[in-house]
């Protein structure tokens, strides 16, 4: 099978975050990046069955030159080619513009199968995979929880997990859209050989003309949302210290829920 | 699962190739997602991680300069941030990987036959056998060229004599490269496990290193056949360029356990709070610590990466890597001990890993060296004199079969 894996760069989650001048991102420049969790497990779903199957894995990324360093990552646990759309008109998009750009990369070559992650750490919008879908006119699943590719190839078995920890187990025509939830798999490491060997494979950086596309509808100017602005949640102020032993704390708390939060 | 972020003040980042940054990071993930969550029991049990071996070597964690047989064939600079993070896991961990690299595919690598090469190389890659390298002996540390163990000509084989003490991996070595005098110096051997007259045996009460092994062997009439020899072996020297790779990536190692120390002891600062609910690093007396560390970091990492470069371009000389070990080991001692202070009382528990790593540095910072015999050897090369041996009161001086010094100083 032929399958397309697409990952994004993300800040590291653990590093400190300060908001940038204008107001409407993170400050990048000290930022160390990452891949995004839930990408490294639609990778390693990717590897398994493109193993499995005897095909090979391509991923995709749409974002800034330091994005390489992910894209050299994913070669490096076994990726055969990347793609990097990292054209600046392709920058700064919202979803419905990123899936399109995807999409349209993907289509120029025969894939059996698109594997995202589910959501990105860092917007959480969760919509690019339905999107991209879309623009493919195949079906997707969200918050795939277990993949299983059935003989021919024509059909996969998706399991996801529902909010109540019941499982849905649905049959999907192939090709489509699957986009993976963390915890599906044990993602691999690099071997320093295959860190080798990455150095030596292809990462080609198309750009929106050579994916018929206009540069109008890609990037911040094909985007129909606008982030205004991101901040840091107030800290709270109405955090209140009980005192007292267990007893007299529990009394005083059970007391606050029953007249004062009317949860009891 | 907790991600370590670096430390990296001075966007020496910048500075590695991608190559480089992704060996690093790799083996950062394993360190944070496999080492980190078992290696407090490890220290406690007083046991080697055994478990994690063959995951080290499929990831080409050992021998990973060599570029035949497969291996990766990496730079120096990428050898030594492999080392660095490493250490920032566990000295001990670090000391296995640079013993079977190091110490025992390095010299069988370069001094062993076509024959030795191909019996061993695959096998202490894959992490299928572990090999240990047999120099210190009770009567002789920083005087290793004092030596009695003894390999004799007998027949067409060798017969040793002697025992060697404080050896990393003893009893749990596949094989084991053993240094000893012959009738025309010094050679090195490659004895494996089970020949008989050989033996092992574990050191214990060790209050370092805890979570690595550490051994005597015992050679009694030990007969191996003449093949044994590592041929490309003319002297102690080569011993000393097995120690030379070792120590270079031991100057490594030191800036990732004072990483590990310092990130423990800033995460800690800010969030344990006295007086006034104000975090402890919210004082200037923390936070001078805090900058120290800091900043010494910073040293060692340059001082690192110029080792590097140097070694990559063919220029690095024994004592530049005389100067990454006394300095950087010093510099995580110090910081072990800065962050066990800003730890209060955690700092000696084993809930954090700096009271280990306190522990564990004492052993790096006798081992592969002394911190005063680096000193020396630096000493000698901007002195030209060679001052290991204090002024010798007898008449009659013992007779060298080893040109002074004996120390580990000899350029290698
Ligand atoms: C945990 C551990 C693992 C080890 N693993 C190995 C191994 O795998 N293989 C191996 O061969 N060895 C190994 N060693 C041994 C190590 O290399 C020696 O401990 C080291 O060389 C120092 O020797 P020593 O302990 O005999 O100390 P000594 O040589 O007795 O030194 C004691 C003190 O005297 C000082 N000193 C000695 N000579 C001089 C001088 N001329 N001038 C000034 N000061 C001097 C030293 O700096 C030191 O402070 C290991 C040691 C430890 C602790």
């Amino acid at each position: 099978m032929r399958i397309a894996v697409c990952i994004k760069q993300v800040p590291n989650t653990e590093a400190r975050l300060r908001v940038s001048r204008d107001g409407t991102w993170l400050e990048e420049d000290d930022l160390p990046f990452v891949i995004n969790e839930n990408d490294t497990f639609a990778l390693e779903e990717g590897l398994k069955w493109a193993e499995a199957t005897g095909g090979e894995v391509v991923v995709f990324s749409l974002g800034p030159d330091r994005v390489k360093d992910a894209l050299l990552k994913a070669l490096a646990v076994g990726a055969a080619r990347a793609v990097h759309l990292a054209d600046p008109a392709f920058l700064g998009g919202d979803a419905l513009a990123t899936g399109r750009a995807l999409a349209a990369a993907i289509r120029r070559e025969a894939f059996d199968l698109v594997l995202t992650g589910s959501q990105s750490d860092d917007l959480r919008f969760g919509g690019t995979g339905s999107i991209i879908a879309g623009h493919l006119g195949w079906p997707h699943v969200w918050l795939v929880m277990g993949v299983e590719v059935e003989a021919g190839h024509r059909t996969a078995k998706v399991t996801r997990e529902m909010e109540s920890g019941v499982n849905e187990i649905s049959r999907v025509a192939l090709p489509a859209v699957l986009e993976i939830q963390a915890g599906i798999n044990h993602p691999r490491y690099a071997s320093l050989k295959g860190i080798m060997a990455a150095k030596k494979k292809e990462i080609s950086r198309p750009t929106p003309a050579e994916l018929g596309l206009d540069a109008a509808a890609v990037g911040a100017a094909g985007s129909r949302l606008e982030v205004v602005s991101v901040a840091f949640p107030e800290s709270g102020s109405g955090a209140q210290m009980l005192e007292g032993d267990v007893k007299t704390a529990v009394a005083a708390l059970v007391e606050k829920l029953q007249k004062e939060a009317r949860v009891l | 699962m907790s991600r370590f972020p670096g430390v990296d003040l001075l966007e020496l980042d910048a500075l590695l190739t991608d190559e480089e940054r992704l060996v690093r990071d790799t083996v950062r993930t394993f360190v944070d997602d496999k080492v980190k969550p078992i290696i407090e029991e490890c220290h406690r049990e007083a046991r080697t991680p055994l478990e994690l071996v063959p995951e080290m070597g499929a990831l080409n964690l050992f021998g990973a300069s060599i570029s035949e047989y497969g291996l990766p064939g990496l730079g120096g600079v990428a050898y030594g941030l492999i080392m660095q993070e490493l250490e920032r896991g566990d000295s001990g961990l670090r000391s296995f990987v640079s013993v079977q690299s190091s110490l025992v595919m390095y010299p069988i690598y370069a001094f062993g036959s076509q024959a030795q090469k191909d019996r061993w190389i695959p096998k202490l890659a894959s992490g299928e056998a572990i090999g240990c390298f047999g120099l210190t002996e009770p009567d002789f540390g920083s005087n290793p060229g004092g030596m009695r163990t003894f390999a004799k000509r007998d027949g067409d084989g060798w017969v040793l004599n002697g025992s060697k003490q404080w050896i990393t991996n003893g009893t749990l070595a596949d094989v084991a490269v053993v240094w000893a005098k012959t009738d025309d110096g010094v050679r090195g051997f490659v004895v494996e496990k089970g020949t008989p007259g050989f033996t092992s045996s574990d050191q214990h009460g060790k209050f370092s290193l805890r979570a690595s092994t550490t051994s005597e062997l015992g050679f009694q009439d030990c007969r191996i056949p003449g093949d044994a020899i590592l041929p490309g072996t003319t002297g102690l020297k080569n011993a000393l360029m097995c120690l030379n790779q070792a120590r270079y990536g031991i100057a490594w190692g030191g800036v990732g356990s004072a990483m590990e120390t310092f990130h423990t002891a800033l995460t800690y600062a800010k969030e344990r709070v006295q007086f006034h609910g104000q975090p402890i690093a919210s004082h200037q007396l923390i936070q001078e610590k805090l900058a120290w560390m800091a900043t010494e970091i910073s040293k060692g990492q340059l001082l690192c990466l110029q080792l590097g470069r140097l070694k990559d371009n063919g220029r690095l000389k024994h004592w530049h890597i005389s100067m990454g070990k006394r300095n950087n080991i010093w510099l995580a001692r110090e910081c072990a001990r800065i962050a066990r202070e800003i730890l209060g009382a955690n700092g000696i528990v084993d809930d954090y890993p700096v009271i280990r790593h306190m522990l564990n540095i004492e052993s790096v910072f006798t081992y592969e060296g002394t911190h005063d015999i680096h000193g020396l050897i630096i000493g000698e090369a901007l002195t030209g004199i060679p001052a290991y041996n204090p002024p010798i009161r007898d008449e009659k001086p013992a007779r060298r079969t080893e040109p002074a010094p004996a120390a580990a100083g000899a350029r290698g």
